[in-house]
């Protein structure tokens, strides 16, 4: 399942990294957020109620999409490029800081 | 006299503008902004390697957003230009920043401030769900990313960004099952004379609605009580229309209620307020040409007020005039008149569209106790009504101090519009009287280890 779908601009280099331990392929110029949600429908958990969240506002003001790497990094999804290699978690939360 | 020290905030139509002037008479200004690239959210630039044209991006206004684009191509040897950097903090005439994992500490004579603005954002049931985002938000994954936000999108809320969204989305080929806008007809109708100040933008708009009426697109007005539904992610879209429910399916919801002026780091460098009656919103004083209430702080653009892309160039080049006035220049005085008279006809234009798109005044009576409210900590309007019937809060502040509404990662960005409705409503108090929420440093999160960096530079220099 995802949530965006692309229209636009398909014909750029792919890029691997790793969605929830599975191998997986965005496009050079993806932020994190692009690359995720074109493959999931999610980002992380709310660390309050536990429910999915997938972003809200996208310009890097509304702070829902700060989402984990494996080890442990928190990264804001809408305004981070996906780098090769990029190993991403979306079933933890990934709000807190630091 | 040293030399000025002059910082412009934000890379978007106002600072490029206002840089544009300054580098003219010779200055040489630090322009700090926090996306990749400049244009800011109007013009926003994909990253290097998209292909789409211009006139694909951004419409009717590609001939504005090159030429902007083009002009900040050529100030760049002539300024200071710190791309994908926050400013996170301002005190006693220094800015701190973050980027690109650097910490430093910017000292300033001089401060333009060209922040721009995020949506209005009013709760619905379902809000929260995945598939849910904002006017703003779905243009730039449009725009910046070449995706829209899922396959069968309903458009819901209210202002300008609504039609032209639903038209840059249709015409790129995305699934518009409908458009539901809150205001009404009659409301757009009553607002026309002023509309007419701006007769482009007014046949644009016009134009937007026939398109997507000629093409199918199912527009609804006068819509009330929008409510998404779902198990993890957005299934169905209802609302009321003359009383009667209807349902549609859809994947995604894409909803705004206008614009809000981003003011946080004007409060820090200590600029008075007063409420805007036109903005719905406590904004930082200012005169015509753009200076703030402390010496030396100036705003441009939609930060200190709503009036779009094409006044937020016309203020950045006014402001840019009033603060070369503040060193001694001499300035063209035909040219600061007319920037003046342009802009007191688009403040025209822009009452016509609050009267064409007015925020629901029902909202806070009808939000229900078990919405949330706060999307960072999930405080829903019974907890923000709890803290006004058991504790008597009337304020703001104090309202965030029980509650912690405004609090959390977005430091009240999303969520303060919608927790002051729900107090003033509470209160039977305006939105006037019930204040403000003072602006808390760092104004976005970042990693702790960087700021502790921070810390530990200032204490040893």
């Amino acid at each position: 399942m995802t949530l965006f779908t692309r229209i636009a601009e398909t014909q750029r280099e792919p890029v691997s990294f790793s969605l929830d331990g599975r191998s997986a392929t965005a496009l050079a110029g993806d932020t994190v957020l692009t690359a995720v949600l074109t493959q999931a429908d999610s980002l992380r958990l709310s660390e309050f109620s536990g429910k999915p969240r997938a972003g809200f506002c996208l310009i890097g003001a509304c702070q829902d999409c700060w989402m984990r790497t494996e080890d442990g990094q928190p990264l804001r999804a809408c305004s981070t490029e996906i780098q090769a290699g990029m190993r991403l978690l979306t079933a933890v939360s990934g709000a807190r800081n630091g | 006299m040293d030399e000025p020290r002059i910082v412009i905030v934000g890379a978007g139509p106002a600072g490029v503008r206002a840089a544009e002037v300054l580098v003219a008479a010779g200055l040489r200004p630090v322009v700090v902004d926090e996306n990749q690239r400049a244009g800011g959210q109007v013009y926003r630039q994909p990253p290097a390697g998209f292909v789409r044209s211009k006139k694909q991006l951004y419409g009717f206004e590609s001939a504005k957003a090159d030429a902007l684009h083009r002009t900040f191509n050529k100030l760049r040897s002539y300024i200071n230009y710190l791309p994908e950097t926050l400013v996170w903090n301002c005190d006693g005439r220094q800015l701190d920043l973050l980027g690109r994992g650097q910490h430093q500490s910017l000292p300033y004579s001089h401060l333009m401030l060209c922040t721009g603005a995020i949506d209005r954002v009013l709760p619905f049931p379902g809000w929260l769900l995945p598939g849910v985002y904002t006017l703003g938000a779905a243009q730039v994954a449009l725009k910046a990313q070449g995706c829209v936000i899922g396959s069968r999108i309903v458009l819901a809320g209210s202002g300008p960004l609504l039609y032209l969204l639903a038209y840059q989305y249709a015409k790129a080929g995305a699934d518009i099952a409908a458009v539901l806008d809150t205001s009404s007809f009659s409301s757009k109708l009553q607002a026309t004379f002023d509309l007419l100040k701006q007769p482009l933008a007014f046949a644009k708009g016009l134009y937007f609605l026939a398109w997507l009426r000629c093409h199918g697109v199912k527009v609804v007005e006068g819509v009330e009580k929008i409510a998404v539904k779902g198990e993890q992610k957005v299934e169905t879209i209802s609302w009321h229309k003359d009383g009667r429910e209807q349902t549609l399916e859809c994947d995604a919801v894409a909803s705004g209620f206008g614009l809000r002026s981003e003011t946080q780091l004007a409060d820090l460098a200590g600029c008075a307020f007063e409420f805007s009656q036109l903005n719905q919103q406590w904004l930082p004083q200012r005169d015509q040409a753009g200076r703030s209430s402390v010496e030396g702080v100036y705003l441009a653009g939609d930060g200190g007020g709503i009036a779009g892309a094409d006044a937020a160039e016309l203020a950045g080049r006014r402001a840019a005039l009033a603060l070369l006035e503040d060193l001694g220049q001499t300035i063209d005085a035909g040219e600061s008149r007319r920037l003046d008279r342009a802009l007191q006809r688009i403040q025209g234009f822009r009452r016509g569209l609050e009267r064409a798109f007015p925020t629901p005044v029902e909202w806070a009576r009808e939000c229900a106790d078990e919405e949330i409210i706060c999307r960072c900590e999930e405080i829903t309007a019974g907890e923000l009504r709890h803290a006004v019937d058991h504790a008597g809060t009337v304020e703001m502040n104090r309202l965030k101090a029980l509650t912690r509404v405004g609090m959390g990662r977005c430091q009240g960005r999303v969520c303060s519009a919608a927790a002051a409705e729900i107090l003033a409503c509470s209160t039977g108090k305006s939105l006037a009287e019930i204040g403000r929420l003072r602006g808390q440093p760092p104004i976005k999160p970042m990693p702790v280890a960087a700021g502790a960096a921070a810390s530990l530079i200032r204490e040893t220099s």
